[in-house]
Formats: structure tokens, C-alpha cells, sequence
């Protein structure tokens, strides 16, 4: 399934990517895809231990399980206002 | 009400909107650049670099709104965050609260601030002279946020 990865501030510079898609097998969680994430984009690793997740724009928990066309957007600390 | 955007905020335009006559008060926040860094303060900030998840962000702006309401039913509340590049004195929020009395209308003010601090994703980039560094603020506790 195909699953549409978004990064934003400090991870996108890290990253060098801000939009990216995974290939994931069914039954994915939201830990799997930032495991494999972290794989293809090791600057990530240094913030493995804090990474926030949302999916379809809510946080999302790392059990949850991600469907096909799904969004996940990997949330740095935020530091809004 | 909600609104995450790169053009130069309007503070009456928040404050305006709310004026109803069933109210007897307006607070407003309003959020402006500031030259100095908690992370460096040797070091002058020249301007500052807000980014958003801004679908996100704006989902969780009128959800702040939703959670006000439930604890101050009274109140009616509009926030407007900036983004994009900001120099100094630039407001970069308002949070602007009406309601029937001041004590709500403070406390509701303050309790829409802190919480767009802890879940709303927008992140703020300080630029100084020699280089730059994201501030990283109030950690999540959890994700189930």
C-alpha cells in the first residue's frame, strides 16, 4: 500500500525531502513506517527516540495501523505562537 | 476564526469580528517577534522563520475553539497564526476572546495560548547574524495529543 509521508521544519532540513511516498505491506503501524523511514533517511536517527507522528492530520498513536492513501506527517517539537 | 496564514495579521480585524453586544469584554493575545533567544542570548535574532503543517494546524486551531467552548460556553474565540518569514515586531499570533465577563474571558485567553503551544503544529526557525537553529518548544507529552 501506498502511504504519503510528509516532514516538515527540522526534519525536512535534515531530510532534504518535505513529501515523499512508502511502499508498505498491508498491516503497517505508524512505528513499522517511521522504523523504515528512519532506514532510508538516517539523518532521522539522531531523533528516532521523540518522533511524533500524525496520521490524516491527528496524532497518531505507533500501534496504529496505517491504511492505504493514508498521511503521515512526522511532527518536531512544535514551537508555534 | 481559525486561520494559519502568511499574510500580515490584522489585529482589529480579530478584535472587530467578535464585537457583539452580548459581550462585555474582548481579550486579546497578540504574539509579536522578539529580538532576543532563549537559546542564544549572546546572540541578536534579525528575523524569524514560522512553518506549518498548516491542514493540521488549522484542524487544531478550531479544535481549541471546540475545547474553549465546552469549558466557557459563554465565550467566542478566533485565533490567526502567522507564517512565513517575520522580523522583529511582527505580530505572529492573536488570539482574541469575547465574552460576557473579563474573568472568562482571561482565563479562556491564556488556556487557548497554552494549548496551541503543546499541540498546534507550527514551528518557529530563529535567524541570527551566523546561522539559524529551530526552536524546539514544549515537548509532547505523549501522542495522543
Amino acid at each position: 500500500m501506498k502511504i504519503r509521508v510528509r516532514l516538515f521544519a527540522s526534519y525536512r532540513e535534515a531530510t532534504g525531502v518535505s513529501d515523499t511516498t512508502l511502499d508498505t505491506p498491508e498491516g503497517t503501524t505508524v512505528d513499522g513506517a517511521l522504523a523504515e523511514l528512519v532506514v532510508r533517511f538516517p539523518r532521522l536517527a539522531s531523533y528516532r527516540q521523540g518522533l511524533v507522528a500524525a496520521v490524516n492530520a491527528e496524532y497518531a498513536e505507533g500501534a496504529q495501523r496505517l491504511q492505504d492513501g493514508d498521511e503521515l506527517a512526522l511532527i518536531p517539537p512544535v514551537s508555534g505562537g | 476564526m481559525f486561520k494559519v496564514t502568511e499574510e500580515p495579521l490584522n489585529i482589529d480585524n480579530a478584535v472587530e469580528r467578535l464585537r457583539a453586544s452580548v459581550y462585555g469584554a474582548i481579550v486579546a493575545f497578540v504574539g509579536i517577534v522578539r529580538g532576543s533567544s532563549r537559546g542564544r542570548p549572546d546572540q541578536p535574532v534579525i528575523a524569524v522563520q514560522y512553518d506549518a503543517y498548516r491542514e493540521m494546524a488549522e484542524r487544531k486551531l478550531r479544535l481549541i475553539g471546540e475545547e474553549v467552548r465546552r469549558q466557557w460556553p459563554l465565550v467566542e474565540i478566533a485565533i490567526h497564526h502567522r507564517i512565513g518569514r517575520l522580523i522583529l515586531g511582527e505580530t505572529s499570533v492573536v488570539i482574541a476572546v469575547a465574552s460576557p465577563h473579563r474573568e472568562e474571558g482571561f482565563a479562556a485567553c491564556s488556556w487557548a495560548l497554552e494549548r496551541l503551544k503543546q499541540t498546534v503544529p507550527i514551528w518557529k526557525k530563529e535567524i541570527f547574524a551566523d546561522g539559524e537553529s529551530w526552536v524546539e518548544g514544549e515537548a509532547l507529552s505523549g501522542r495522543a495529543l
